[in-house]
């Protein structure tokens, strides 16, 4: 952790370094958004007030579309071909709509289609899982197929059932070497929540577009909204990696004496 | 035994790849209690036939029947088959996430429905018959190449399965293992299992075989009872394969 920390404030010394040496004859005005000043401190809260809902956005989407990236992938390696090509229609069709397309399709689009009301926290959410649950579906596909066909073969003599079979014997050593991309994936829905601001959910980027309007600041209130995610992200990747570890260690000790 | 039951029937089996033909029109009966050992050159069909018996390899025509339940695509007869046979591989296939314990107890327990705590009595019980008890807390990696495939033995023992089918059981082990193995497989054949074994060991072919089946090029070339096998095997093919590995 101390080295990221340190990471961090090298960017921030080089930000600063970058403002205070630009050859223009901008004026910085940091106090719009300084600790230390009435208004600057009363701006931070508006902005950090954003974060709940980057966070939750985020954490519903994914586990959205982990769920369904895994009952799109399954298919997907079935014998019957016309789950094979469900499955594939799927994941071709949402990996190639834009994120920002989606989330207005489904914002728009959906209420009128179903005759539903979506409220912009529900758009987002599916929105973002939609187009993620496809890429989902390709990191769960080549998790399990990375597993030795020894193993679907002894589940199988056992006289374990499909389910039994993915659910005891197959997923769980699937999900271990897939937790990585996983990762990823969370950081990158983390960032994709930022797009939601077109639809006017009160994130972090929302809450910035909606503090430059009235402040005229955007240099220094993008560069905090910069630092907001930055820091987000950085304790992101570590939880991952921490879990990444632990289960790794556990690992080890499964081969300790072999 | 004449009269025994017949466990295990395959009535003009036949299996492609593609186009290599990998069984040709095989029939083979086997009895209750039977000790059947099928050897054979690389590439003769032996795993194959055994893999076919359980539908790892679903078969392309003629019949298969075990214990008088024909084995076809359907759900329900094949998993009622694969409940009554258990299979040995050459790999051991343990499932590495588990403890030996629960690799012993996942089977009795989803698909017999049998109690924890049944289930890992069992467990234990079978563990000891394979001499490694203690081992029953570690994680497959921790173990040796020959525990290992004890393990393996006493998982498919734990479904009570009525037939044992064994893929080159010790095919994969380092030498100084193959006897612990082979021994736990003596054993089980004195106790009157009904077992299908393919094997190059042939010292523990001639121990236990009832009947030898000898195979070359997807077919059985002759299978004798075991005596009259090592003796003096009536094929060209057989002699040859056996000069070849008894010669060292």
């Amino acid at each position: 952790m101390n080295k990221r920390v340190s990471a961090v404030l090298a960017l921030l010394a080089a930000l600063a370094v970058l403002g205070g040496c630009s050859g223009s004859s901008y004026t910085w005005g940091w106090y719009i958004v300084s600790p230390f000043d009435a208004r600057g401190s009363n701006n931070i809260q508006f902005l950090l007030s954003g974060v709940g809902f980057t966070i939750t956005v985020a954490l519903s989407a994914i586990t959205i579309s982990v769920v369904a990236g895994l009952l799109v992938a399954l298919p997907g390696m079935s014998r019957i071909r016309l789950l094979r090509g469900a499955s594939r229609i799927y994941v071709e069709l949402f990996r190639s709509v834009p994120m920002l397309v989606m989330v207005l399709w489904v914002y728009y689009g959906v209420p009128v289609l179903l005759d539903v009301r979506l409220n912009v926290f529900a758009a987002g959410v599916i929105a973002l899982a939609l187009c993620d649950s496809a890429f989902e579906a390709e990191i769960f596909r080549a998790g399990i197929q990375s597993i030795d066909h020894g193993q679907h073969e002894a589940a199988d003599a056992l006289g374990l059932g499909y389910v039994d079979k993915m659910r005891y014997v197959i997923l769980p050593q699937a999900i271990r070497r897939v937790l990585p991309p996983l990762g990823n994936q969370f950081v990158y829905m983390l960032k994709a929540s930022s797009l939601l601001s077109v639809i006017g959910l009160t994130e972090l980027t929302r809450r910035a577009n909606e503090l430059v309007v009235t402040e005229y600041r955007p240099l220094e209130i993008y560069t905090f909204l910069v630092v907001e995610y930055l820091v987000l992200i950085l304790i992101a990747s570590w939880l991952v990696r921490r879990l990444e570890r632990r289960m790794a260690a556990s690992d080890r000790l499964r081969v300790a004496k072999a | 035994m004449s009269d025994a039951a017949i466990m295990v029937e395959l009535d003009r089996v036949t299996k492609r790849f593609g186009s290599f033909e990998a069984l040709k029109s095989v029939s083979l009966k086997v009895k209750l209690g039977e000790r059947v050992i099928v050897c054979g050159p690389s590439g003769s069909g032996k795993s194959t036939l055994i893999r076919c018996i359980n539908r790892l390899e679903p078969h392309d025509s003629g019949r298969i029947l075990v214990e008088g339940i024909e084995l076809t695509a359907e759900a329900r007869k094949l998993s009622a088959v694969r409940r009554e046979v258990g299979m040995v591989f050459q790999q051991f296939n343990l499932f590495p996430h588990m403890t030996v314990l629960k690799n012993l107890t996942l089977a009795p327990m989803r698909v017999r429905g049998t109690s924890r705590a049944e289930a890992e009595a069992l467990a234990m019980q079978l563990l000891k018959r394979v001499r490694i008890p203690e081992q029953a807390h570690k994680y497959p990696a921790q173990l040796s190449g020959g525990q290992q495939q004890r393990v393996a033995i006493a998982r498919a023992l734990c479904m009570k399965p009525r037939i044992l089918l064994f893929d080159e059981p010790t095919s994969a082990l380092d030498p100084e293992m193959i006897s612990e193995v082979l021994d736990v497989m003596v054993e089980l054949a004195r106790e009157g299992m009904t077992m299908i074994c393919v094997t190059h060991e042939m010292g523990f072919a001639r121990q236990v075989a009832d009947t030898m089946v000898f195979m070359d090029h997807g077919e059985i070339v002759e299978a004798a009872p075991a005596e009259r096998f090592f003796a003096n095997p009536a094929s060209e093919r057989a002699k040859a394969f056996l000069s070849q590995i008894l010669s060292h």
